[in-house]
């Protein structure tokens, strides 16, 4: 059997990838799948933590969190898609029109 | 073991959440029958001032096997969160016209949105507070992009949305991480940990995180002016208050219920206070447009709150009142603050006009001959913002105040009364432009000439209930001191 802590560190080093490429990528689309791969994450670590300690209350939050994100994925797109035809662009160093 | 059954009481508990969405519900059903903005706006008023009312109904306790918790704290926030949104839908109203804007959609979001916050504001669960926030959230970044057609609102929006996808995640990660090390995402199970174990800490600063990103905290308040200045001004308004205090109000209950969160953030929040009240008024001198300047007023006044925040830790052991004035402090200054902002944000949203394009310090110079009314609710709302007396500010300042030299964080209530000092130039500054300085050139023909009916109607609300707080604070002391906060009524 594989141990917890395989998973952890697994789902350690997605999050860090996922904040890596929230901060790094240009494009909104790839931003976006970069906050689904760190939610992702989080499942992860449920599910183990919950294996982990015999317990099935980890494994609803996973259901809960990945309604949340089917929900925040709709409206996000819907978003983003406003943006592109607002501006005819989804590189986010273009959308600057706020700033101090 | 009997089959575990929501009762009715648990029913009752969660009463307003259920009126708030069944009313925004009603309102897209009859969107497209209905095609009169004021009875629609008549309706989400109703909805929204039913919701608020059926909170007496509840009574007092934990409710669906300790999913929420239905207390005066929770009442309290469920009031200002009820009050919110109604002037924020009345206020609404002139500006969808003007703007030519659908209105039941409009108003549905902000009732879901109230909705989440209040979820969020009785959560005794961290799943509660999870979808709490997500609800309040999800509806935010509709609302933020609402103008469909201008480029500054959708981009408000994609910036809202991102940041705030990416905040949630840091804090369902700390969840995680905290159920893990406990095996529960009860409060009140957690409260019983190893305050110790280092991978609870860092489950918690996750936490603190996702929440701080929230509430506009320096160093994740860069969202904030961004997205103050492009949602529609409306919608600002209920950013700058509702959300902000859901989120303050989840931030207590974890503060207050774990002890490990208590002593583990003390610092954090004491270096998060200061960064925070910094950043805002440096933030807000060098800013020329009335919108913007307010936004980072609001990441100030996030500071001054977690000033109130760090005392707590410290007033814990106080034998005579123990955090009791710390708390109070906090509510006391979230309920002002939200009162304050709702009307300031109304008064912008009117002297914007069609487009929001009069938004600078120069649409508002003459604003004193042109229009008194809104001078004058202008400088009062400006005055509670700097916290001079006979406003609610003053009172919230003072007793946030009081917490930190009680609590013996002179340093931090030295740096508190620098940054009000900091904070008079701006709000002065606008209340000289208004009085003393005449409107360059011709006024522009689209600039109202005076105050909406509606508009006004929550501009008076805001100032009476300013002054009314700033003369008889003890009314709203009262109840928060008088009986215990997180114990049923």
């Amino acid at each position: 059997m594989v141990p917890t802590s395989y998973y952890l560190i697994l789902s350690a080093v997605l999050f860090g990838l996922g904040v890596l490429a929230f901060v790094f990528k240009r494009n909104i689309i790839t931003i976006f799948m970069a906050i689904e791969l760190m939610l992702n994450a989080v499942n992860l670590a449920f599910v183990a933590f919950s294996q982990a300690l015999h317990k099935s209350d980890g494994e609803v939050f996973v259901l809960f969190v990945i309604v949340v994100a089917a929900a925040e994925a709709a409206v996000g797109l819907g978003i983003i898609i406003l943006t592109a035809r607002n501006r005819r662009s989804l590189n986010v160093e273009r959308v600057d029109l706020l700033k101090l | 073991m009997v089959p575990q059954v929501p009762q009715s009481a648990d029913i009752v508990r969660v009463l307003p959440e259920i009126l708030w969405c069944g009313f925004g519900v009603l309102l897209m059903l009859f969107q497209p029958y209905q095609k009169n903005r004021q009875a629609l706006t008549l309706l989400a008023m109703l909805g929204t001032a039913l919701g608020t009312l059926s909170t007496f109904f509840g009574k007092g306790g934990s409710g669906f096997f300790g999913l929420i918790q239905f207390d005066t704290f929770s009442l309290f926030f469920h009031w200002l969160l009820g009050l919110v949104a109604f002037l924020v839908i009345l206020a609404a109203d002139s500006y969808l016209e003007r703007e030519n804007l659908d209105p039941a959609e409009f108003y549905a979001l902000i009732l879901f949105a109230t909705a989440g916050m209040g979820v969020l504001a009785s959560a005794q669960e961290l799943l509660t507070a999870f979808i709490g926030l997500e609800m309040s959230s999800i509806s935010s970044y509709i609302l933020a992009g609402y103008r469909r057609d201008s480029v500054k609102s959708s981009e408000s929006a994609v910036k809202y949305f991102l940041l705030g996808s990416f905040a949630t995640a840091f804090f369902l990660y700390g969840i995680a991480l905290v159920y893990g090390v406990t095996g529960s995402t009860n409060l009140a199970e957690i409260a019983n940990a190893d305050p110790t174990s280092n991978l609870l800490r860092l489950g918690l600063a996750l936490m603190l995180v996702g929440l701080g990103f929230k509430v506009a905290a320096a160093p994740f308040q860069i969202w904030t002016p961004d997205v103050y200045e492009g949602a529609p001004t409306p919608v600002t308004a209920l950013f700058a208050a509702g959300p902000k205090a859901a989120t303050f109000a989840l931030l207590l209950r974890i503060f207050t219920t774990i002890h490990a969160a208590t002593d583990f953030w003390f610092w954090a929040f004491w270096i998060l206070a200061v960064v925070t009240m910094f950043v805002g008024n440096l933030g807000a001198i060098v800013q020329t447009n009335v919108k913007r300047m307010l936004a980072y007023s609001s990441i100030a006044h996030a500071g001054y709150t977690l000033v109130a925040f760090a005392a707590v830790t410290f007033l814990k052991g106080d034998p005579e009142n123990g955090p009791w004035p710390a708390y109070a402090a906090i509510l006391f200054y979230l309920l002002g603050y939200a009162l304050v902002k709702v009307g300031a944000f109304t008064i912008v949203s009117e002297i914007g006009g069609t487009g929001e394009r009069h938004l600078t310090l120069d649409d508002f110079a003459g604003l004193g001959t042109r229009q008194p009314f809104a001078a004058a609710a202008m400088s009062v709302f400006l005055l509670s913002l700097l916290g001079l007396p006979i406003t609610a500010g003053f009172f919230g300042k003072f007793y946030v105040f009081k917490a930190a030299i009680n609590s013996k964080l002179i340093w931090l209530a030295v740096l508190m009364a620098v940054n009000s000092v900091i904070g008079a130039y701006y709000y002065l500054r606008v209340i000289v432009v208004m009085y003393m300085r005449e409107h360059k050139g011709e006024l522009p023909a689209d600039i109202a000439g005076s105050l909406s009916p509606t508009a006004s109607m929550v501009v008076a609300v805001a100032v009476a209930a300013t002054i009314y707080l700033g003369l008889f604070p003890n009314h709203i002391l009262g109840i928060v001191l008088s009986q215990n906060l997180f114990a049923s009524r």
